[in-house]
């Protein structure tokens, strides 16, 4: 067995390297747009969004909110007016279409941040033993609430680094910039993904979000699959990919259903087989064929099948 | 009882049990603890020194830091940028909108877009006319360098209030160290002051004598079972406490109080005019002639 350099390697020889990182551009594209239409406007005064992301008015017309910010806000004893119950709604709809946590990887600033640690970590090879339950998140999130409802102030966001980031970018950073070198070196040094993918209750109720939405990662192909790993690698939530992926002999359908999937579309990106594609969650059902996950040398796996 | 289980089944399950709780509780203490600190932390750092004000309808502080979101949306839409959002480590509750008077005050305009901005309602869209905000309240802190405390003419707080004569009024007292002219005492009037700092920021001198405070620092407050008599008496259209006594002076023959304003009268049309003669013999011997 041939180990690849670094995931995604193989895609590279295969697709090429701009197919290979198509979703990664993709995403970094909508990310840094997504900044800078709200930088545009207080650095160049082009006004098409105003506000940051916990709430803003595009184009003077379309209110959104960010409904984990507004539910902090009634959780703190606060009827908010409907300008921003709409907002709310409107980005709630979005996500429950899409999947909450496309918010994580499309549109998160922080996103960038903790890729880069990881990246890095990646590069010098940065081993720790500490781990954390990635479900630490949901008991976050409950605590950020209950902060809401116990202090009467919106509590999270005097320390929250998604929303400090944005809006740091856009309003003056003062001293946020040293809550997201905590997170940066968080991640790079004491556990893999460990804000993201383990802690942030942002993503856990981004995640809630999109239990059931039905814009999925699909692994249809995956026959194909010849276990490089690649995917499983690149993952920022490792534990979505494997039922999805391996659980056809258990009669597991092909879709991630796992609502904490970022849609991030990585796998996609580095899968030399193709097997993953972007599509829904319906018509999960696993298809009756022989499992076949025994080869070790990829190269041949087309033709087994 | 232990060696009644199946020992192929038994053990394997408590102990995935035992990890589980032991998780659990790892999870559960490390979130606790991160919750606590980030509540004794936002309790201290809730703040906002007396010189930073809160836009026009801004809820009562308590309840703001319960509704505003941060969103910078008033600071967008404030025409002459009075307000910004504070940042992390400056002394104001992070994320949270303020301005500083003496900087850029307030311009009270009329359509209010600050509130309007507010998506949710931390600013209260009730509140419509900007005369009727309250962002604060000027006072004269400083009477020892205030030049119309001195006697001078400077009344620039005054001129530059948007509610002159209303908000800001000149009251007029003797000037005790001349003698002879009337200081112009700049006064505050809490029914009409919006708070909006334009007298802070005009003032003259080099650190203004005349400040926008938060109404809890600048206003006081009567005890609720306090209530001002003549108020009352003019509600009733009469005395409470006691029947009201004509007021009369026992004085000598010849002579009345008027207390609505002429003071002492004689009726005896000899003494016209002053109380006393000028003649301190007469005075002492008055009411003396007609004894023998």
């Amino acid at each position: 067995m041939i180990m690849p350099l670094h995931p995604g390697a193989e895609a590279i020889q295969n697709k090429g390297w701009l197919l290979a990182h198509k979703w990664l551009l993709a995403r970094r594209f909508s990310q840094l747009a997504i900044l800078i239409l709200f930088m545009i406007g207080p650095g160049l005064g082009i006004w098409l969004v105003k506000g940051n992301l916990s709430s803003n008015l595009v184009l003077d017309t379309l209110p959104l909110t960010d409904p984990y910010v507004l539910l902090q806000s009634i959780f703190a004893g606060h009827t908010p007016e409907t300008t921003a119950m709409i907002g709310a709604a409107i980005v709630l709809g979005f996500y429950l279409l899409v999947s909450g946590r496309v918010y994580c990887s499309w549109v998160c600033p922080v996103n960038m941040v903790t890729d880069l640690a990881h990246w890095l970590r990646e590069r010098f090879n940065i081993k720790s033993a500490s781990t954390i339950s990635n479900n630490s998140r949901y008991w976050l999130l409950a605590i950020t609430l209950l902060l809401a409802f116990t202090t009467g102030n919106v509590a999270w966001e005097m320390v929250n680094p998604v929303s400090m980031m944005h809006r740091g970018l856009i309003f003056g950073i003062g001293m946020a910039w040293t809550i997201l070198l905590g997170v940066f070196l968080f991640d790079l040094l004491v556990s893999r993904r460990a804000w993201c993918s383990h802690l942030c209750p942002v993503g856990a109720f981004y995640s809630l979000l999109g239990t059931h939405s039905p814009l999925r990662i699909r692994a249809d192909a995956r026959e194909q699959c010849n276990d490089c790993m690649d995917c499983f690698l690149v993952c920022p939530e490792q534990q979505v990919i494997r039922p999805a992926l391996k659980g056809a002999d258990k009669g597991i359908g092909p879709v991630v259903t796992s609502a904490n999937c970022t849609n991030c579309g990585r796998c996609i990106d580095v899968c030399s087989k193709d097997v993953f594609h972007f599509g829904l969650r319906f018509n999960n059902k696993p298809v009756h064929n022989k499992n076949i996950h025994n080869h070790t040398d990829h190269s041949t796996g087309a033709e087994v099948l | 009882m232990i060696q009644q289980q199946s020992p192929s089944s038994q053990p394997p399950a408590s102990a995935s049990r035992r990890r589980f709780l032991l998780s659990s509780a790892r999870t559960a203490g490390g979130a606790a603890l991160m919750g606590l600190s980030i509540g004794l932390y936002s309790r201290q750092s809730i703040s906002l020194p007396a010189e930073a004000l809160r836009p026009p309808g801004a809820l009562a502080e308590k309840d703001f830091l319960g509704a505003c979101i941060r969103c910078g949306l008033c600071v967008r839409n404030c025409p002459f940028d009075t307000l910004s959002l504070a940042e992390l480590g400056e002394p104001v509750t992070t994320g949270t909108p303020y301005f500083i008077a003496r900087d850029v005050p307030c311009e009270m305009c009329d359509d209010i877009p600050c509130v309007k901005a507010c998506p949710t309602g931390a600013l209260n869209h009730s509140l419509e006319n900007i005369d009727d905000a309250r962002m604060g309240l000027a006072v004269l802190l400083d009477e020892e360098t205030c030049l119309n405390f001195q006697g001078l003419r400077c009344d620039v707080c005054y001129r530059i209030c948007p509610a002159i004569e209303k908000a800001i009024t000149l009251e007029h007292v003797a000037n005790v160290r001349t003698g002879k002219h009337a200081l112009f005492i700049p006064t505050v009037h809490s029914d009409h002051c919006t708070g909006c700092g334009k007298c802070e920021r005009g003032c003259v001198l080099e650190e203004a004598a005349i400040k926008v405070l938060p109404l809890n620092l600048a206003k006081g407050e009567l005890g609720h079972h306090y209530r001002w008599g003549w108020k009352e008496k003019e509600k009733a259209g009469r005395s409470l406490v006691s029947p009201d006594i004509k007021h009369e002076y026992n004085l000598p023959e010849g002579q009345h109080y008027d207390y609505e304003g002429e003071g002492l009268i004689f009726d005896d049309n000899t003494s016209n005019g002053a109380p006393f003669s000028s003649d301190p013999l007469k005075t002492l011997n008055q009411g003396m002639k007609e004894a023998p």
